[in-house]
């Protein structure tokens, strides 16, 4: 089975006052069909510029990015009109995303004008039915909306071509907690619905457990680590994602500790970028890790960018119950 | 015994209530949590505590004891005095809490000569910050806000609400601008100052697993009231009001396949007494 | 669940059925009430309107008839704005010139706001080498002062209406093409913008219906007053020569003309054609106010 997102050395620069921010700097990823896969990390880690990327909002400064084998790194927006049927953003807040003038009913219904849908109102309405939009929301404007409600709108606008991919940025975090459950709910229902792959974006670790199979960490435009969410989640091997792990406010207490950050230089400018860009924030940094961390496969499916992470069958430290 | 104590508040914004008869101890030494959504009362609360509500709201009931001495009545709710006197609070978002145009270190100084500490301000103040855990403390005094991490200011800004010794430190919603990392760092840090200085700490959230995970004791506010309370363990194993018992199932359950919205919650929280569960 | 008031209306929107909100007359009356601007530019500007197309239509007397009998009469009940040096009826001279002036004053608005947002969207939009070329021109030309300018492209084009609309027009076309470019700039970066292009919009279909109606409503505001300062370039311009000539009545011409009786006492050869320039502009200024308030949503 071939992937059907595939990106390869995929870097990203934004040139800030007079630095080059190597916003996302080396990235290998590849989505299999029907996969659902979430990427994690905290600011500065690059995860809404890599989903700018492969959803060609942006253009990368280096790498490759395919769709089913076709290279579409360098396409204009004319000519990635096929790949945007298929592959659909969903932001992080649909308030300023969707265009406050329009109905519901417009919004939802542009992408199927723009790409000649000939029974667009009916499937206007069938998309709205799928994620559960009221018809009487059809013609109210965005900001009358709550927050998960709005942001049913932006996914029916991006489910109504039927795209194979959707890359999901933090699609609870404009949406009040009561109202959390029930969208990731339905966003795994419709990924088997319609049979959609998923690439989930979040800073917050519960989210991603609750709907991807697999994770990869990111840190600082690179990867830490990557592998079944359920190995990421009980036995981290990157030093990284264990304090992270350990990190998260437990409900029944807090774990053993792996060790905490440490305090990092007062102003932000001068971070190292060569070797392992955690080592000067690591607690169990080596001389090693100057020279540039190797990539450990950990176990079948499991890799962590560490000197510290050994291969399956060792523990190399602390992991959090 | 001394510490905190909220009897009876009732604050009120025009003719509505939006704060009902609350009541709220904090121990000296312990950590009491305080749970609600947005719009719950638990800010204003918190806020009365330091005579510091805004102009609008005013207190109609209750009193607030600081170390067994009532320092806020309904008479008496707006003293500037109350501030640094036994009593300091940090808020969510340290860069706005900071003046843009002073460095860190003036700024802490300035709360230690408000003070009339004994020593000098500017060493006792790069004591602080490296207490508070920035590296190269007296390099970082010199540094503005804008030159800092969200992290960093938030030590600062701990700095600022320690540097008075207080009995109490009210912390509302101390790490939710942060990332996760950087949060457990910090509650951390809180906890280290806790059981060095034997101060109390209020640690108001709208995430329950924060709390669980630091508080001995959580009162849980819903609409202005407060609904649950009692210690850590019954409160999140055994939760009597439905308010709790859904931020509880949020956290320990993954959802279900149907997205059907949760059980409504009852209209008014006069409907539900607060569920004292033990203790 | 988080409605606002703002979708729910009372009764149905085509107006239809039982009429369950206020009805057409008492919201035009809470409408003039909370912008006075509306009452006094509405009046101004239906007055001036109606007394120049009557005028245009049927003047009391004919504006080019030559009446040397006649000549310098004051104000009376035969003519009520006088007559001039060459016994033409000052009155219909004042109504014909108004609806010439208003109907330039018009055009030129009408045209500076379409080639200025024209202009200033697909500068603004398309960034790069076309906003470059596009600013440095719009910076070359609004170096002059406006008058001056229209004064310069008038002199070189010679002495007809057209030369005098083009002319003034390419003075103005700056100012909304600033004026659009600056909020298109704001918009084009806008969360919305971006949301079109992932569901494939066009570039031109993002800039027609998703940039161009965020960013025109200031533009229609400064091209409202656009039509007042035309008035005064225009009458100005003819004024000094360089613009519309004798015979025409157009209102700079008259005030020229009569200018040299005033100190002997004739007054209202040159006043009236004044007056009637002010009240012009006054209209819309006070319309230009009322779109203003429209735009920003307040009460004045």
């Amino acid at each position: 089975m071939r992937p059907l997102i595939e990106v390869h050395g995929l870097r990203k620069d934004y040139r800030r006052g007079g630095d080059m921010l190597h916003a996302v700097d080396g990235i290998d990823l590849a989505l299999m069909p029907g996969e659902s896969v979430g990427v994690i990390g905290e600011s500065g880690a690059g995860k809404s510029t890599l989903a700018r990327c492969i959803t060609r909002l942006e253009r990368p400064t280096s790498g490759r990015v395919f769709f089913q084998g076709v290279d579409v790194t360098d396409l204009s927006d004319r000519a990635l009109r096929r790949f945007r049927r298929e592959v659909q953003p969903v932001f992080q807040d649909p308030l300023t995303v969707l265009n406050p003038r329009w109905t519901v009913r417009r919004l939802i219904a542009e992408p199927l004008k723009i790409h000649g849908e000939r029974n667009a109102e009916r499937q206007v309405d069938e998309v709205c039915r799928d994620v559960g939009l009221a018809s009487e929301l059809m013609t109210r404007r965005p900001r009358d909306l709550s927050g998960g409600e709005r942001q049913r709108v932006a996914i029916a606008r991006a489910i109504a071509l039927r795209p194979s991919v959707l890359v999901l940025d933090e699609p609870t975090a404009s949406v009040d907690r009561p109202a959390r459950r029930a969208l990731l709910a339905l966003l795994k229902r419709l990924q088997s619905e319609y049979g959609l792959t998923c690439l989930y974006i979040s800073h917050d670790i519960r989210t991603i457990a609750e709907t991807c199979g697999r994770t990869i960490v990111m840190y600082r435009g690179r990867l830490a680590e990557e592998g079944p969410t359920t190995a990421i989640l009980n036995s981290p091997r990157h030093v990284y994602t264990q304090i992270l792990i350990s990190s998260i406010p437990r409900i029944d207490g807090a774990g053993a500790q792996p060790g905490r950050l440490k305090a990092g230089p007062a102003s932000g400018q001068h971070l190292p970028d060569t070797g392992c860009l955690f080592a000067h924030r690591c607690p169990r940094a080596l001389p090693e890790c100057a020279a540039g961390p190797p990539v450990v496969e950990v176990a079948p499916g499991h890799r962590a960018v560490c000197v510290l992470a050994e291969p399956a069958g060792n523990h190399n430290g602390v992991t959090p119950s | 015994m001394p510490g905190l104590q909220i009897d009876g508040l009732r604050i009120a914004i025009g003719d509505r209530d939006v704060v009902r008869a609350v009541d709220l101890a904090v121990e000296p030494g312990s950590c009491r949590g305080l749970v609600g959504e947005s719009g719950s009362g638990k800010s204003l609360t918190a806020l009365a505590s330091l005579g510091l509500l805004p102009r609008a709201a005013r207190i109609t009931a209750g009193r607030i004891l600081l170390g067994g001495d009532e320092t806020v009545t309904p008479d008496r709710d707006r003293t500037g005095g109350v501030r640094g006197s036994g009593i300091a609070m940090i808020f969510q978002s340290p860069r706005a809490a900071l003046n843009p145009v002073l460095r860190v270190g003036h700024q802490v100084e300035r709360v230690l000569r408000r003070k009339d500490q004994h020593g000098d301000p500017r060493k006792r103040c790069v004591e602080l910050l490296g207490a508070v855990g920035l590296g190269e403390p007296d390099k970082a005094a010199r540094l503005y806000p804008h030159e800092l991490s969200g992290g960093m200011c938030q030590r600062v800004m701990i700095a600022m609400g320690i540097a008075s010794e207080p009995q109490v430190l009210i912390a509302d919603e101390p790490v939710t601008a942060l990332d996760v990392t950087v949060q457990a760092d910090i509650l951390d840090l809180l906890d280290d100052i806790r059981s060095r200085t034997g101060m109390g700490m209020l640690l108001i959230s709208h995430d329950l697993s924060v709390v669980a995970e630091r508080c001995e004791s959580i009162s849980v506010m819903w609409q202005g009231a407060i609904v649950e309370a009692g210690p850590n363990r019954t409160v999140i194993n055994s939760p009597r009001h439905p308010f709790t018992a859904e931020l509880v199932r949020d956290l320990a359950n993954p959802p279900n396949v149907t997205d059907r919205p949760p059980q409504p919650l009852p209209a008014r929280p006069a409907d539900h007494p607060p569920a004292e569960a033990g203790g | 669940m988080g409605l606002t008031g703002a979708g729910f209306g009372a009764g149905r929107p085509d107006g239809t059925g039982p009429a369950a909100g206020p009805g057409r007359s008492a919201r035009l009356r809470s409408e003039l009430r909370q912008h006075p601007s509306l009452v006094v530019g509405g009046v101004l500007a239906a007055a001036t309107l109606i007394v120049a197309i009557a005028g245009h239509i049927a003047p009391p007397h004919n504006p080019l008839a030559l009446s040397p009998g006649h000549a310098l009469a004051p104000p009376g009940p035969a003519h009520w704005f006088g007559t001039d040096q060459f016994g033409r009826d000052v009155f219909s001279r004042v109504l014909y010139g108004l609806g010439m002036d208003v109907a330039i004053g018009l055009i030129v608005a009408a045209l500076a706001f379409a080639v200025g947002c024209a202009a200033g969207l697909v500068a603004g939009y398309l960034g790069g080498w076309v906003d470059d070329i596009v600013m440095r021109v719009t910076d070359i030309l609004m170096s002059f002062p406006s008058f001056l300018l229209a004064l310069s492209i008038a002199v070189v084009l010679g002495n007809t209406v057209r030369n005098v609309i083009i002319a003034v027009t390419i003075a103005y076309v700056p100012y909304i093409l600033r004026l659009t470019r600056g909020s298109v700039l704001a918009v084009r970066g806008a969360d919305y913008v971006l949301g079109a292009r992932a569901v494939g919009a066009s570039r031109s279909r993002v800039m027609t219906l998703h940039v161009l109606p965020n960013t025109v409503g200031p533009s229609v505001v400064q091209a409202t007053l656009l039509v007042g300062w035309a008035i005064l370039d225009v009458s100005g311009l003819s004024f000094l020569g360089v613009g519309i000539q004798p015979p025409s009545p157009e209102l700079g011409v008259q005030i020229a003309q009569g200018a040299s009786y005033i100190t002997s006492g004739q007054w209202w050869v040159s006043v009236f054609p004044g007056v009637a320039i002010i009240l012009a502009v006054l209209a819309v200024n006070f319309l230009g106010d009322y779109a203003d308030d429209k735009l920003r949503g307040r009460g004045s």
